[in-house]
């Protein structure tokens, strides 16, 4: 009895669906991506709507974690199945599918819509290969943040520190207080975008790029490299006890309550401000230590496919991500800026409006380490600088140094 | 082997074929394709690019991986024999007919019931030191009271063993209070006659009867040790630096987010020889054993 009343209901959906499903192929494009968390998958909304506005149909495919996500998307499409469009950080994640002849070149949406005038040379250089241009670039992530409680600055009488000498002053000033001076998550990735954080303010811009994408054994022997980890090391002396295998967000909610001073992260960050009620600006402050602005990001690229329908909904989803109202309103979710420079930027948060700024002259773009290397060689300094930052007294400076160019030398 | 045995086999071979095939060619291929696939230098995609043993040799110099190594054996020895003593003291305990026995018997089980990730989780929340069993019993007054192995780069794989011993004692206890219970009360009672201390009767009658239970637990522990992962993840994330890695973890991290498939398939292949070459031995011994017996 219960079965028959529940079968004619299911039975309607299902034929529903179907004439649903046969009239809405439009533009029919699966997104695959992991962008599950809440504030994500609100920004990741703007998408899906801005996509249907355009007359296509967004198909949502999920996948909780990046690397989960992407080994699920490697195995679509070297299983011939891929989906209409996939997610990437911003470098060089799907250089092997491009080599592979398995993405689609976005070439000619790319001239159209004349990205190469708006979007940063860092990030057009990201996503072309061989003259082509293979993904689309949606959002710019700061990487090298400081973010601070105004509160515990101003009771310290520390000042914003814009290099690593004001720095130290001010964790010794926040130290006195009794505060935790700097809040850290003991996590690999976060040892390793401190690592990198503190090079590109002590050594600059030329040196980081000589180290991570030329691999050049000079700079890493240079006195520059040699100051930025000893500046490195220098930190560990404003952390807690408590920081190894904290989650980066329980650092920051320390930032937060004020039981810590201050924190580099990346501006996703600032979605836990938020979450928390508070205003940037006001009672808590961000800034950039140091002259280069460390930019990562997201990318979509397109799988080869042989339906001409589904490539002209790619080109559509194409045209649609970088768009400038799409970008004004998604990077407002996402805690990003957006990768078009030549977008009013007014309706965004303080802290994304200096990003911007930075953005916009070129002699302070840096690009993120995932830009330049690949994830093999990023993997294998990060097992260095951990080991380093872990157990400073085992390698000392210049074993740390000799490590690392050795590693930088040998990873295939 | 009678003709007519072998002819009454062949339904029970047919129906075995299909699991035979499966295991042949989805298990043993695939091992064989990622030994292939470890001597080319893929990537992100299995290519077949080959360049030897680099990959190898690239891992045998790679620092993490000889911590991961000596991880792995440091735990593997402690874990079991921890938990195997532990396990067994507890079923003894609980074998002396205390009252509310099925209590403590749940309640010993029950950290079996959770998830590794689960134990790893609050395991990690116990031993952090601003926040767990230090913190409170700084609190009590203890102002100097330190217990941080847990960020303490040369303890830190204890702490993982604890967690796992913590996980894994419970079912030594189960399996090894069956094992008692099925010791023959006349066992008992002529040692009682012989006036053998209780203690006595256990280490020298009980527990040599008790071999079989002992290999179970032992073979069933062993198989958690070699692919100790979860635990690892959720309890240190194989930190601090790489103080708490284990070769699965290397295996599983240059597999996906270092997209070194190459490097991860050299590591397994690795792993998979080292298991092999304690296995081979001992089922060596077995087969002679078993044949001695046959004999006899």
């Amino acid at each position: 009895m219960k079965l028959r009343n529940l079968i004619r209901p299911i039975a309607a959906a299902a034929m529903l669906t179907v004439a649903l499903a046969s009239h809405a192929q439009q533009n029919r494009a699966e997104v695959m991506h992991w962008w599950t968390s809440g504030g994500e998958s609100a920004a990741l909304k703007v998408f899906a709507e801005q996509y249907a506005k355009a007359g296509g149909t967004w198909v949502d495919t999920a996948i909780a974690g990046g690397p989960a996500a992407r080994a699920a998307m490697i195995s679509r499409v070297t299983g011939g199945k891929p989906p209409t469009a996939m997610q990437f950080n911003t470098g060089k994640q799907f250089d092997e599918l491009v080599e592979g002849g398995l993405v689609t070149d976005m070439d000619d949406v790319a001239k159209a819509g004349n990205w190469k005038a708006v979007v940063p040379g860092v990030f057009m250089d990201a996503v072309t290969r061989n003259g082509k241009v293979y993904a689309v670039p949606v959002n710019i992530h700061g990487q090298n943040w400081l973010f601070f409680n105004t509160a515990v600055m101003q009771k310290a009488g520390a000042k914003v520190p814009t290099n690593f000498e004001e720095l130290f002053d001010a964790l010794e000033k926040i130290k006195a207080t009794g505060v935790v001076p700097l809040a850290f998550g003991g996590a690999k990735n976060w040892e390793n975008l401190l690592f990198n954080t503190t090079l590109v303010a002590t050594g600059g811009r030329e040196l980081y790029t000589n180290v991570y994408a030329k691999r050049d054994e000079n700079a890493v022997k240079s006195p520059a490299f040699k100051k930025a980890a000893e500046n490195y090391i220098a930190l560990r002396k404003y952390i807690d006890a408590g920081s190894p295998g904290r989650p980066w967000n329980d650092a920051t909610s320390m930032v937060i309550s004020g039981k810590a001073g201050m924190q580099f992260m990346g501006d996703w960050a600032k979605g836990e401000f938020i979450a928390a009620g508070l205003t940037p600006g006001k009672e808590y402050g961000c800034a950039v230590v140091g002259q280069g602005y460390m930019m990562g990001g997201d990318v979509f690229a397109f799988a080869k496919v042989k339906d001409p329908a589904e490539q002209a909904a790619q080109k559509l989803l194409a045209k649609v991500l970088i768009d400038p109202e799409t970008q004004i309103k998604f990077n407002a979710k996402k805690g990003s800026i957006p990768v078009r420079t030549d977008v009013d930027g007014s309706s965004l948060d303080a802290c994304a409006q200096q990003g911007m700024k930075m953005v916009k002259d070129a002699n302070r773009q840096v690009p993120d380490v995932n830009l330049v290397a690949p994830p093999a060689l990023v993997g294998a300094m990060t097992d260095v600088i951990s080991e380093f930052w872990n157990k400073p007294e085992g390698l000392k400076v210049d074993g740390f140094i000799a490590k690392f160019a050795q590693t930088l030398k040998s990873t295939i | 082997m009678s003709a007519s045995r072998s002819l009454r086999n062949v339904p029970a071979a047919f129906a075995m074929a299909p699991a035979a095939l499966v295991v042949l060619v989805v298990y043993v291929g695939c091992v064989l394709w990622s030994v292939w696939i470890s001597m080319t230098n893929s990537r992100i995609l299995p290519n077949t690019n080959f360049i030897g043993l680099k990959q190898y040799q690239s891992l045998f110099s790679n620092n993490r991986w000889d911590i991961s190594v000596v991880n792995l054996a440091l735990f593997g020895v402690v874990f079991l024999v921890t938990a195997i003593a532990l396990g067994f003291l507890l079923a003894i305990l609980i074998d002396q007919r205390v009252r509310c026995e099925s209590l403590f018997r749940s309640i010993f089980l029950y950290a079996y019931s959770m998830s590794f990730i689960v134990t790893g989780l609050v395991w990690h929340w116990l031993l952090n030191p601003t926040l767990g069993v230090q913190q409170l019993v700084r609190n009590q007054g203890f102002e100097n009271f330190k217990f941080d192995w847990i960020v303490d780069q040369d303890r830190v794989i204890y702490t993982v063993v604890a967690a796992a011993v913590w996980h894994g004692s419970g079912l030594v206890m189960a399996i090894a209070l069956a094992g008692l219970r099925g010791i023959d009360e006349d066992i008992w009672k002529a040692a009682r006659i012989d006036g053998i201390p209780t203690w006595r009767t256990y280490v020298s009658i009980v527990l040599p009867m008790l071999k079989a239970t002992f290999a179970t637990c032992f073979v069933l522990l062993s198989i958690g040790v070699v692919r100790l992962y979860d635990l690892v993840v959720a309890l240190t994330g194989g930190g601090p630096g790489n103080a708490s890695e284990v070769p699965a973890k290397f295996v599983m991290d240059h597999l996906f987010e270092r997209q070194n498939i190459g490097m991860a398939t050299a590591a397994s292949t690795v792993m998979l020889v080292t298991v092999l070459a304690v296995i081979a031995p001992w089922l060596y011994i077995q087969r002679r054993r078993s044949g001695n017996g046959a004999n006899a």
